[in-house]
């Protein structure tokens, strides 16, 4: 049997990346059922498109290029139907992002020193605490942040995706960035010396 | 104008999504010489990037 890079994509390969996909889209979805719909619709046009993989890409690479535009059309869809976004909302997540500091501008609370976060990816306590801190952040914050970070989208797509300005995607950002390290710093890092 | 511990996080936030203006890096360095609270922001921010990419990939 010749293996599966020079076969192109079989069922089996696109299957094995299956739970992978599940993931990446949990993050970017935070909803089980819509996770597994674009997943499904995603590995139904791999298999009706898996003449067209090159193998210049891994497999993994190529379904998660397709995957990718699955969930920001369904992003689209949603807020289409559903704006996340309205003045007071932007308003919260700026007022957030202030109540983290003094009104001189200083942390009010002071980010601390992390003994070995290294040795913190290795220990699968810290991934489940991590998962609880991403899943704290507030829906929207959550959504942008996941873009940027698990999808890797810049910022200028965001924007046209989420229907957004740059300055609130960046708030946004911010907000998700200050608040999923104060998790980590009480969940798992402690407090040590600054 | 010196730039706030608040300033600074945003200018480091940003950093990780936009190129920085000259003018932006060399006020976000000398203040990160003065504020290790800045500091540990600066090296938790990163570590955060990895840490979402390690789960991510489930590693």
């Amino acid at each position: 049997m010749s293996s599966d890079s020079d076969v192109g994509l079989t069922p089996s390969t696109i299957a094995a990346q299956r739970d992978y996909l599940l993931r990446y889209a949990l993050m970017n979805l935070r909803n089980p059922t819509q996770a597994e719909d674009v997943v499904q619709e995603t590995l139904l046009a791999a298999m009706e498109g898996a003449a067209r993989f090159s193998g210049k890409s891994t497999a993994r690479t190529w379904l998660t290029g397709i995957l990718k535009h699955k969930i920001i059309d369904h992003l689209r869809r949603s807020g289409r139907e559903q704006p996340l976004t309205g003045a007071n909302d932007d308003r919260s997540e700026s007022d957030a992002v202030d109540a983290l500091f003094a009104d001189d501008g200083h942390w009010r609370e002071f980010p601390a020193r992390w003994g070995n976060p290294a040795a913190a990816l290795e220990d699968s306590r810290f991934q489940a605490a991590f998962e609880m801190c991403l899943q704290r952040l507030p829906a929207r914050t959550a959504q942008a942040f996941a873009m940027r970070e698990v999808m890797e989208v810049p910022t200028d797509e965001i924007c046209k995706a989420l229907q957004i300005t740059p300055t609130n995607c960046w708030v946004m950002l911010h907000r998700a960035r200050l608040t999923l390290r104060a998790c980590l710093e009480l969940q798992w890092f402690g407090k040590s010396t600054p | 104008m010196i730039p706030s511990c608040k300033d600074v996080s945003e200018m480091l936030s940003q950093g990780q999504d936009r190129p920085l203006r000259w003018n932006e890096r060399i006020r976000l360095r000398v203040h990160l010489m003065m504020c290790n609270a800045c500091r540990n922001f600066k090296s938790q921010l990163e570590f955060l990037r990895t840490a979402v990419r390690c789960y991510r990939d489930d590693r």
